[in-house]
This record gives C-alpha cells, structure tokens and sequence, in this order.
C-alpha cells in the first residue's frame, strides 16, 4: 500500500469520528495556537521596545559615573560616584579628540519641586547644554529651546516636557508662563513634543530642561560634576568608533584604566537588551505553559488512538489475515496519529493567526506571527503525532491474527 | 495431480499459565490441488485451531506444514502475511468486511497490500464482484447488502489475488436456507473450475457437498473419506 493510499485511509478514518477526533486534536489545537500567540506577544513587545528605543536615537552613548567607596569601604552601585564633570564633557566635544561624536550634552539630574500659582508638581529638573536637543533626538511642540546665549549666562529659563505642562499648566499654554523651582522664578520658553518613550521606568515626558548653570543655582549644588554625559554618535555605524574614543579619553583623563573604569558608558543597545531579556523571561515562561498544554495534547492523541487500536482489533485482525504486514499496519496507524497532529497543528495555527489579529485589539499587545514559530508549530504538532502514536502502533502491529479476528 | 497441502506429525498447545491445552495432536493430512474438502467436527474438537494452521495464521507447536512446496513452519509474521496474501484467500463466519468502504474496495485491499496499482486492482475486483455476481453492487456498502450478499463479497475478496487455496470457515454459519444454498453453489462451481476448497463446518449436508470429508475430534483426524454426492472428478 503506497504513502499516499496510507494518509488517504488515515483521513478516512478520522473523518469517520469526526466529534471524537475533533475532540482529541483540540489539546494540540490549544498548544499550538498558544504557542503561537506567545512567541508573537515577545517578538511584539521586543519589536515595540526596539521602536521606542529608537526613538530616543539609535546614536546614543550614554555615560554614568562609577561606583563610589566610601570611608568605611562600602562601595555604592554605579552611579553613586561624582566623577563625571562638565570638563569631561568639553573634552569629549573636542572633535580632535573623539571625531566619531556629532553631539556632546551633559545633564545635571536632580529632584526638584515645580510650582504654579497653587499647583505643584515634582519632577526631574535637568541641567544641560543647547546640544541636547539634537543629541537627545527631541523636537518641540511649542516655544523655543533655550540660547547658547541662555546657557552662557545661567539665565531662569526652561524647557518643560509635555507631561510637565499639562500637570502644571492644565490645557493652557505654558510657553512664556512664570513658574517656581525651588522659590526661583523661572521662565517657561518652550514646550517638548511628547515621545511616549520610557527609559528605565522614568518618563521622558516628565522634565523640566534647564541650562547647567542654572541647575546648579537652582538646586544650590557647588562644583560641577554631572549625572550622565550624553553622546551622539555621528551615524549609527560609528557608535562603536565613538565608544571606544569616549571610553580612552575619559580613561585617561580620570588616571584609570578601562578595566578598572570610574565610569560606564551603555548604548541603546544595551538598554534594548535589557528590555529583551524581561521580555524573553515572560516567553519562557509562557511558552512553558504552552508547551505543557502541548503535551497534554499529545497524550489526548495516544489515548485515543490506543481506543481506536482496541476498537479496531477485528479490523486489523482481518486486515493481517488478507496480508497487511506488521509493518504495514504500524505505518497505518503511525499515520492516523500523525495526521491528527497535523490537523491540530493546522488549526491551531488558523486560531493563533486570528488571535494575533485580534489580541491587539483587546490587550493594546501587538503580536507578531513569525513564520518561524508556525513552521515549527507544525512541525512540532506532527512530530508530537508521531510521539505519541508510536506505542498505539506498535500494539496494533504486534497483535495476532487469531485473536484479532477473533474477539468481539 | 500436485500436492498442495502437506500437514506432518502437526501439534498445536495452548498454554495458559501453568495450564497446557493440546487442540492438534498429531495430524497427517495430504491435500491435492483442485480438491474440494470439508472438515468437520464438534465444537472443541481442533478444527478452527486446523484452519488457523492452514490459513497460516498461527504456527504449529510441533510438525511440519508445506503449503505448495514451501515450509510455512519457520516463517516469521511478515513472511506469514505474504502468503496469506498470494496464497490464501479467507471467507468468514462472520463476513469480516469494512464497514465504511463499498463492496469493491473491501475486495480490493488484498491486491493494496500486494502492492498493485489502483486501476488495475479496481478492475480485478469489479471482475471478481462479477464473477461471484454482484456486478451491480461494486459501490455499495456491507450495510445495504443482505447476509448473502456479504457472504459472496467476501468470496470474491478471498478470489480476487487467485489464490492456490480458498480457506473458508463456517461460511453458511450466518446465513439463511436459501442464502447457503446459493453459496454452496457457488462453492460447487468454484470446485469445478479447478479451484482447491476447503471448508470447515459443522453441518453435515454442508460436508456432504464437498468430495473429501475430514472428521476431526480431539485433536485426532479420526476419519477420511471420499463422498459419493460431491465427487465430481
């Protein structure tokens, strides 16, 4: 008996218990279009993440002071040392020294509170150049960013993101308005466009943008170390180029060597990772669950094809006795099961495409099919057919004929 | 004319547990090409566990059995099936057809195990469906056949790989009067178309039509004899 007169007998016999086998493929079905939806969930929060991020530029270094040690030896985490300066960042704006950087902003980052007329509100208050705009990749939805002029001078002027504006301000616009940080009067010139971007859990739409000088007035801090340097890489294709000069002239302008940096720089890359990975844990997590329900699947499709062996006992008895090999009736029966796979596998990817259709509606999720995972959703539902046929197959190959024929 | 059949010093033991059960003890049996032999016996007595043997179905314990000049004793299932599938053809007490497939596939199958091609099997089962005829009801199911009927669907299923040998056991066991009637005339007209027959029954004027009668009890051929009403040669 060819293949192909074995898978068209298989398909008769499953259509011939069309309840029972829909009933039997619909674990397989339920594993595989979760399956589906899972790996479509991760690849579509990576591919959201991956969006965000480059929003923020793609060409960004961003360098943070290192750990510091205090008295007693206690070491802080990264961060907690106070050795980046605004003379670092001067340095690396000199185009001799690092010529792969396009843009240069450090930022003075500190907490600070915000009030207009009896509303306030507390934010970020960062203290910066005129490049951070563009090394920041940010635009504005009104006003002005502050002058080099501004800078030079320290003069109480700000630029508010639009989360700020609207807590502050209500629906009004702010540009031109008067606010308090701290008790200073300051003045708002401008207005950021919102980014709905969020790098490490704090809004980029919540801020007030200050020139360095006026930041460190504001806040009372003295001397002039900063909380991150801000570098953008002249295209994305020399942010490795730009890392490595960063990395070099801030080595030896500290007196350190790389290995033992006060300092770290991170890519969006990195953060991109860092994002992955959270989203990789919830894959696997789910994909685990999907997987148990696939093997649950699976043992539905050996319980009933081992009711069907046994059903089936006359029909493979007589079937021995007109010449069917053992052979030939394991094949026949690895088959059925394998179809049955198959089926569930095809339906299940049908239910996980309409699902990923769907889903985006409902959760605000987007789901990414990748071909990848259907192919081997498919490939899996057969494989877990075959798996699990094998010893209902073998039970039928190994009957006798008499006793096939035989029983009742 | 040529031995087709040749059973020697044939054991057959059931064993259950710790229980043995002798159904064959010893059995010497020549059967000649074109024969038409009936066996026949109580119930007990080893005549299905016989037909079992010579259907190649099951081995025997002890003993030799040649089927057309081949050794059947040593063989192993896969070897055992080719010969059912050449060799043999079955006919059943209980029919034994495929419910879900019309007359014409259920005759087919053998020739789909023998590996023939689908158009050529076709036409050999509607010939054989012919032959038996049932010309005009290749594309019913078992269901809407009466027992007759279903009976000769499966004689044709048994002729259609033209077998050296038409096994049948109690082939009249489920049918009406008139039915057996039939089908024992289509056994009569087999036989005098050169065809070997052997039959197993317990009814006596079923025996009588067939030219060779075996009695079988205990495990022993107690007679063999030649009958007047069926030799036709």
């Amino acid at each position: 008996m060819s293949w192909w007169e074995t898978v068209r007998s298989g398909l008769a016999a499953i259509e011939a218990h069309r309840l029972r086998s829909s009933l039997t493929v619909l674990g397989i079905v339920i594993g595989i279009s979760s399956v589906i939806l899972t790996v479509g969930l991760g690849q579509g929060a990576q591919q959201e993440v991956r969006d965000r991020i480059d929003a923020l530029g793609s060409n960004l270094l961003i360098v943070s002071p290192g750990s510091s040690t205090d008295s007693s030896g206690v070491r802080g985490g990264f961060g907690s040392a106070s050795t980046l300066t605004r003379a670092d960042a001067t340095a690396i704006a000199d185009r001799d020294a690092v010529p792969d950087a396009a843009g240069v902003a450090p930022a003075i980052t500190s907490s600070v509170s915000l009030v207009n007329g009896d509303t306030n509100w507390t934010t970020s208050l960062v203290g910066t150049t005129t490049d951070w705009l563009d090394v920041r990749s940010r635009e504005l939805s009104a006003g002005r960013f502050f002058t080099s002029a501004e800078a030079v001078q320290g003069a109480t002027v700000a630029v508010i993101g639009a989360d700020t504006a609207f807590e502050l301000f209500g629906p009004q616009s702010p540009v031109g308005q008067q606010m308090s940080v701290n008790g200073t009067r300051v003045t708002v010139v401008g207005v950021l466009t919102a980014s709905g971007a969020s790098s490490s859990g704090s809004t980029e739409d919540d801020l007030a943008v200050v020139p360095a000088g006026t930041a460190s007035r504001l806040t009372g801090s003295t001397g002039d170390t900063v909380s991150t340097i801000y570098v953008e890489a002249a295209s994305a294709e020399r942010l490795s180029a730009a890392y490595q000069e960063v990395q070099a002239l801030l080595a030896t302008r500290h007196g350190v060597t790389t290995a033992d940096a006060d300092f770290s720089i991170s890519t969006q890359d990195s953060l991109v990772e860092t994002a992955n990975e959270t989203n990789r844990t919830f894959t696997v997590l789910l994909g685990g669950v999907a997987a148990i329900s696939l093997l649950v699947g699976g043992i539905g499709v050996m319980n009933i094809m081992l009711v069907s062996v046994t059903e089936r006992v006359r029909e493979i008895g007589l079937r021995k006795a007109l010449g069917a090999a053992p052979n030939v009736i394991r094949r026949q029966f690895l088959v059925e099961a394998a179809l049955l796979g198959l089926t569930g596998g095809l339906v299940g990817v049908a239910v996980g495409i309409v699902g990923a259709q769907v889903l985006p509606h409902l959760i605000d999720q987007a789901v990414a099919v990748s071909a990848l995972a259907t192919v081997a959703a498919l490939v899996t539902s057969l494989a877990l057919g075959v798996g699990f046929g094998v010893y209902p197959a073998g039970r039928a190959a190994r009957l006798t004929p008499i006793d096939a024929l035989r029983s009742e | 004319m040529s031995t087709l059949i040749e059973l020697t010093g044939v054991r057959k033991t059931y064993r259950s547990g710790s229980l043995e059960f002798e159904a064959l003890r010893g059995i010497d049996i020549r059967i000649d090409e074109g024969e038409y032999v009936a066996v026949i016996g109580p119930s007990g007595s080893g005549k299905s566990t016989l037909m079992n043997l010579l259907g190649c179905l099951d081995l025997p314990t002890e003993g030799r059995y040649v089927l057309e000049g081949e050794d059947t004793s040593s063989l192993d299932e896969a070897a055992l099936a080719a010969i059912r599938n050449r060799r043999i053809g079955f006919v059943f007490q209980q029919f034994h057809l495929l419910p879900s497939m019309t007359a014409w596939r259920n005759v087919e199958l053998p020739l789909a195990y023998a590996g023939l091609p689908r158009p050529e099997r076709r036409e050999r089962a509607i010939a054989a469906l012919d032959k038996v005829g049932l010309g005009d009801r290749v594309d019913h199911r078992p269901g809407e056949l009466s027992g007759g009927q279903q009976q000769r669907v499966a004689v044709a299923r048994a002729l259609v790989t033209e077998p050296a040998l038409l096994l049948a056991d109690e082939p009249t066991g489920n049918l009406d009067s008139r039915s057996t009637g039939d089908m024992l005339e289509l056994f009569d007209e087999l036989h005098a178309s050169g065809r070997t027959i052997v039959l197993i029954t317990h009814e006596p004027d079923v025996a009588t039509r067939a030219g060779r009668n075996l009695v079988i009890d205990d495990g022993l051929i107690t007679i063999d004899r030649t009958t007047t009403t069926g030799a036709r040669t």
